[in-house]
């Protein structure tokens, strides 16, 4: 009987149930083992994904497959573990949910790597083709739903279409801007006998993208730094996706520019290195704010002028500046900022050729005033003994070393990171920049785990933050994942109640955390070692434990509510309207 | 200002929902919007009329080309085109206003195309000018129904 008069023959006899319809192909080459074979080709190792009833064929065929399938405790855990495990390998990061909630729960997730550009395929599962459309259980149109956040997305309606669909999705995720890709799988398209696969062959007709720049518009880009007094560059995490940060290097080298990065740009640039003016932007350092407000050429590479930067006022940003845009995304360039010099393509690429062509300007006069902003506007706060971030994240550096890496969840905590956690490497920095998605650390800290299973990943994340992933303790337990887990406890939505204490008139509204757990007790009902930290003076030994203990480590800091992120830029004014705040 | 992209996609479920949600979420305005197929069955063309400035057609036809179903976009408000639209229109006629409209649409080169005891439906073609005339011209006897179709645009050929 061929497949479409089956499906006709589920659909109208009710007693013949889902148990039969699945077992019709299981023993048979099907759709399921297909998708794994594909998966396998493309060197995927791992899947983070949870189960379901749609994906009840796949789930069997993944018993025989070499592949390894990681189970958090919620969809949305499965997109942030791939996710980071994405950005800390510089792989295609995979996951998988079934129908309907579960392919729901991932959403968030796939909105959070959609805005940072990281190559992720999204594997749901989906109902039946002939149930599609008739609001069957656990049925979404998540095509549909995810079309906005997603670069590309798939409904799979042929089980020969498998092989050629999943090689699009890894090539269309990884290339030009990277992003995320979801192919939805209905059930008996997993079921479904494969006996002769089309074509595997890639064929995009209108899926393009440029690499190399303009070699006309990179002797421009050059022309004008020779002609700059004060030039800047401005480098974001498109410089870390295409792998630029060496030659980045030499770029700033040979013509000893300064450099400011994006919260994504952190690793583009090592935090030690002598040219390095910090973060730019609402919680950046005032020497990198005033740098570009005063720049006479800002060289940017990798970066889309985000709002956090900006101030939400084009019309204030960079105003005296020339702009070079160089970006892979032609889109990005003139969508916020009007660049100059537009250079489409790969940062390295770009700025192997420019490098060629730099002829160093004079700026010492730049640089001297630039030194001087630096010594007047330090990044600083009140060393008077008490316990403060601060501490915990300089302490938290020095033990660290070269090798470790960095996950952030979201707020106060991810912004005393970015400016107080040594970074010299690419991909060391994992954290969520332009969703801002609490509840991310988590679970990316595990995606980062697997991606270096020998290094050592501390997870900088707050109490409301830790509260949005929770029950992925347990995931960090059944995989024996090492992650050290530096928890800034204030009792409060610490971000929020900045920006009431300080824009609101300290009309504090819904940020009190009152019953919060005691952490360390939950840390050790899931099996996992802590210890309360309440003295500054206990700061290091308690790292220390933290990192000769085996097994994960939850290190409870008790911080107090009234700590701020400072300097702090309100959104809409310039960014020379810095709070500098010191009470 | 208005513009008329051609934009060539994919002949694919789902294709006119990426266009039409990539132009609500960035907010840019659709004027009109047509699609058809074309000589190649794979490819469908469609016709937006979108209104901006220079700067936010560019934005447009970027985040259009990003689309993996796009293949092409082209701006018909750069070049020499002929545009078309097509309208349906009922009209509502008297005895001694019967005549008067039959001329009418006859100076139009309409077509009557259906007729009812109390009304006329007139088929025409034309640019949008030509069709926004006779409408204004036919609102006198009582516009009963009218469909119009948007616009669709050709560039014309070089020789």
């Amino acid at each position: 009987m061929d497949r479409s008069k089956e499906d006709a023959l589920i659909a109208r006899d009710p007693e013949i149930t889902w148990e039969d319809e699945e077992s019709l192909a299981l023993d048979n080459y099907n759709g399921a083992k297909a998708l794994l074979d594909v998966l396998d080709q493309e060197g995927v190792e791992l899947i983070f994904g949870y189960p379901g009833g749609s994906l009840l064929a796949l789930y069997d065929a993944l018993l025989d497959s070499s592949i390894r399938h990681i189970l958090p405790r919620h969809e949305q855990s499965a997109v942030h573990a791939a996710d980071a495990y994405a950005r800390v390998s510089g792989k295609v990061g995979v996951c998988l949910a079934t129908s309907g909630p579960g392919a729901a729960n991932m959403v968030t997730g796939i909105a959070n790597a959609y805005m940072d550009s990281i190559p992720l395929v999204i594997l749901t599962g989906q109902v039946s083709t002939h149930l599609l459309g008739t609001d069957s259980f656990q049925e979404v149109d998540i095509t549909g739903i995810t079309m906005p956040i997603t670069k590309h997305s798939y409904l799979v309606k042929d089980a020969r279409d498998i092989p050629r669909i999943v090689k699009e999705a890894f090539y269309i995720a990884s290339t030009g801007r990277p992003g995320p890709v979801l192919i939805d799988l209905p059930k008996n398209i997993m079921a479904a006998e494969v006996t002769e696969p089309y074509s595997s062959k890639v064929t995009l007709k209108s899926y393009k993208f440029f690499t190399k720049g303009n070699s006309g518009q990179i002797s421009e880009a050059a022309k004008a730094l020779a002609q700059s007094k004060k030039p800047i560059v401005y480098t974001g995490g498109g410089v870390i996706t295409s792998g630029a940060g060496k030659i980045l290097q030499e770029v700033l080298q040979k013509a000893n520019l300064p450099v400011v990065t994006t919260l994504m740009g952190i690793g583009s640039v090592p935090s030690k290195h002598p040219n390095h003016l910090g973060m730019v932007g609402m919680h950046g350092t005032i020497t990198a704010n005033l740098a570009v407000d005063e720049c006479d050429l800002l060289i940017a590479i990798g970066v889309r002028f985000d709002d956090r930067v900006t101030s939400g006022l084009k019309h204030r940003f960079a105003t005296k500046a020339k702009v070079i845009h160089i970006d892979i995304d032609p889109a990005e360039i003139g969508k916020v900022i009007r660049a100059h010099i537009p250079i489409v393509g790969d940062a390295k690429l770009v700025l192997e050729e420019f490098v060629a062509k730099i002829n160093p300007p004079v700026i010492q006069d730049w640089w001297k005033e630039l030194r001087n902003w630096q010594m007047e506007y330090p990044l600083s706060y009140e060393q008077d003994g008490h316990l403060n971030p601060q501490t915990i994240l300089e302490a938290m550096g020095k033990i660290s070393g070269e090798e470790a890496v960095v996950v952030t969840d979201v707020g106060q905590h991810q912004m005393w990171a970015a400016q107080f956690c040594p970074i010299n490497q690419e991909r060391h920095f994992i954290t969520s920049a332009g969703l801002g998605t609490m509840g991310f650390g988590l679970p990316a800290a595990i995606g980062a785990q697997f991606a270096k299973p020998e290094s050592l990943v501390f997870l900088v994340t707050g109490d409301g933050s830790l509260q949005m992933s929770i029950h992925e303790l347990a995931t960090a337990v059944q995989y024996h994942l090492p992650i050290k887990i530096v928890l800034m406890n204030n009792g409060v939505l610490g971000m929020v109640r900045q920006m009431q204490k300080m824009l609101f008139n300290e009309r504090f509204s819904q940020i009190q955390l009152d019953a919060n757990p005691d952490f360390v007790k939950l840390a050790d009902a899931y099996g996992i070692k802590g210890r309360r930290v309440e003295q500054a003076d206990q700061v290091e030994d308690a790292l220390k434990e933290a990192v000769a203990t085996p097994g994960p480590f939850l290190l409870d800091f008790t911080i107090s509510p009234d700590e701020v992120v400072l300097p702090f830029v309100p959104a809409g004014q310039g960014i020379t309207e810095i709070l500098e705040g010191k009470e | 200002m208005l513009h008329t992209l051609a934009v060539m996609v994919e002949n694919d479920p789902g294709v006119l929902a990426r266009v039409s949600s990539l132009f609500s979420r960035r907010g840019y305005n659709i004027y009109s919007l047509t699609v058809c197929q074309t000589e190649n069955p794979d490819l469908s063309m469609m016709t937006i009329v979108v209104e901006g400035d220079s700067q936010v057609i560019e934005q447009v036809t970027k985040q259009l080309h990003k689309l993996v179903v796009v293949h092409k976009v082209t701006n018909l408000s750069q070049e020499s085109v002929v545009n078309r639209e097509l309208a349906l229109i009922r009209v509502k006629v008297k005895s001694d206003t019967r005549l008067e409209v039959l001329q009418t649409v006859d100076i139009f080169r309409g077509r009557v195309v259906d007729m009812g005891k109390n009304n006329l439906t007139i088929e025409l073609t034309g640019d949008e000018e030509k069709i926004d005339a006779f409408v204004r011209t036919m609102r006198t006897y009582g516009i009963l129904e009218l469909v119009r179709t948007g616009k669709i645009a050709i560039a014309r050929s070089d020789n």
